[in-house]
């Protein structure tokens, strides 16, 4: 469980987040939601410590990111996987090797084993074998995705945070990696937290949501929940797609 | 004061590349693939570099030193006294800077900007370390190799002008090279190597660290990694003269 207690952070005077608490638990999809530069990606960044906040408590399961040294900060890290918005998968190592990098750092397994969990994962996320030894460029957009997922989960993390998962997909991939995201969180039980700004997927495996607009926690909630919370701002951002307006109407009806 | 905020960071960042390694098993394989990429792949343009100064430097000296009243082994003295104090150490790193600080601002500079760093931070991973460390480690130990290289290839430079034309005979020039020789100038030139190598590799990580933004900006750090290189390297060599000669 993370629990974020009144986290404050802004840039050269600009506040980009505004007392926020709230708690993801454990075997949950936690979705962050809100529109364009509401403060999702700093949310999160600041979560893992990639930004320091201002004020306010970061916890991990009772254990205080905030006032943690360097050292602790990577151990902690060690338990953690993270999806970037561009997948982020290093460029100079074939997918196989991007999926064996985070276990050849840490892990005390042997070559062989190291090598079974990397392609344990890579099957999981159902990548291919002929696909191991090429380079993350020669790749298409939804597998480097779906490997970055195996590399964020071959070290058995904790915490999966994942950054618009399914941003540039199209409608039917997106699916796809909403679906693995979901399913592997409750495999294993991870705290899950993504940012999206996507209906489809915050409908299909959001199971507690937050919607933060201009850096404010505006409302948070189950997504059965969403469609009738009275929450102007939330309502605008849901019923932006004419498509559930039409959900509601048939919910209504 | 932008400077001295540079300056700060720049520290600060050398303090996080300068650790244990989290795996020295890992901290080798790259290392081998730097001394690789940074030091064998830097030896043709050494080679030609070296060969073609080492010539020019011996038709100048034979032209500026056409004196009777001059030994005829000056010439040589001249190429060999050039090439051991100031071009295979100085002008040679200024011009890796070019190669080596370059590639390793725009390497380190992509990998910032596509989040690949902030990847390896997540995992848990000292980057710094990690990424820099076995470029330092790597260039420092290649350097050496590459001075005495370009040492040697230019003398083989000069000897090619007293064989293939009749500047100069080979007999002086050999006699030349070979009169009054010291050899601190070659530690010297060793020592200087070191240094320069040390600022080509720490300030291009650096800014190549520091890259913020898009593709504009990894061209922009690559630049100001060569251009600052190569003031620094000037700066040093003064300072080393003063202090080493
Ligand atoms: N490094 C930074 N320095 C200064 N300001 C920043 C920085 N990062 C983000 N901001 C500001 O914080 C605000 C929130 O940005 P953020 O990236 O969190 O938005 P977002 O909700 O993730 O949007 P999107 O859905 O488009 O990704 C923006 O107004 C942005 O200008
Ligand atoms: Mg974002």
């Amino acid at each position: 469980m993370i629990s974020v207690q009144d986290i404050v952070k802004s840039f050269d005077g600009n506040m980009v987040l505004n007392h926020i608490s709230t708690e993801m638990k454990d075997g949950c999809v936690n979705m962050i939601i809100g529109q364009s530069g509401s403060g999702k990606t700093v949310f999160m960044k600041s979560l893992i410590g990639l930004f320091q906040v201002d004020g306010g408590r970061i916890e991990y399961d009772g254990r205080c990111l905030t006032d943690m040294n360097e050292k602790e900060i990577r151990a902690l890290r060690r338990e953690v996987g993270m999806l970037f918005q561009g997948s982020a998968l290093f460029d100079s190592m074939t997918v196989l090797e991007n999926v064996l990098y985070p276990l050849e750092m840490f892990s005390d397994m042997n070559h062989q084993q190291m090598v079974d969990r990397a392609k344990f994962c890579l099957e999981h996320v159902n990548i291919p074998e002929h696909v191991y030894n090429l380079m993350p460029s020669e790749i298409s957009g939804g597998q480097q995705k779906r490997v970055a997922i195996a590399r964020a989960i071959v070290l058995n993390p904790k915490y999966l945070f994942c950054d618009e998962p399914n941003s540039g997909l199209d409608p039917k991939t997106s699916l796809v990696i909403d679906q693995l995201i979901h399913q592997i969180t409750q495999e294993f039980n991870m705290c899950t937290i993504i940012n999206s700004h996507d209906m489809n997927s915050i409908m299909e495996i959001g199971d507690h949501i937050v919607f933060l607009k201009n850096g404010s926690l505006e409302w948070s909630g189950s997504k059965d929940e969403i469609f009738h919370t009275g929450n102007e701002a939330l309502e605008d951002f849901v019923f932006a797609s004419n498509l559930y307006k039409k959900v509601k109407a048939a919910h209504q009806a | 004061m932008k400077i001295i905020q540079h300056i700060g960071e720049y520290f600060i960042l050398m303090g996080r590349v300068f650790r244990r390694p989290d795996r020295w098993g890992m901290f080798f394989r790259q290392y081998m693939k730097e001394v690789e990429k940074q030091g064998l792949q830097s030896l043709p343009i050494v080679i030609i570099i070296s060969i073609f100064i080492g010539a020019i430097l011996t038709i100048q000296a034979k032209i500026n030193t056409e004196n009777p009243l001059l030994p005829t082994y000056t010439t040589g003295l001249l190429t060999r006294e050039t090439l051991l104090l100031e071009f295979s150490s100085t002008i040679l790193c200024l011009i890796l800077a070019g190669k080596v600080g370059s590639n390793i601002a725009s390497e380190i500079g992509t990998m910032r900007i596509t989040e690949q760093i902030d990847a390896m931070e997540i995992m848990g991973v000292n980057s710094a370390n990690y990424l820099i460390a076995p470029k330092v480690v790597a260039f420092i130990t290649m350097m050496p190799f590459l001075v005495i290289i370009s040492i040697a290839i230019g003398l083989v430079g000069g000897w090619g002008v007293g064989a293939f034309t009749d500047i100069i005979t080979v007999a002086d020039y050999v006699t030349g090279i070979q009169y009054a020789f010291n050899p601190y100038y070659v530690t010297y030139g060793l020592i200087k190597s070191v240094v320069f190598a040390f600022i080509i590799t720490t300030l291009s990580s650096y800014y190549g660290y520091n890259a913020r933004g898009g593709a504009l900006e990894v061209g922009i750090a690559s630049t100001n990694a060569v251009v600052n290189s190569n003031i620094l390297i000037l700066f040093s060599d003064l300072i080393l003269t003063k202090v080493l000669l």
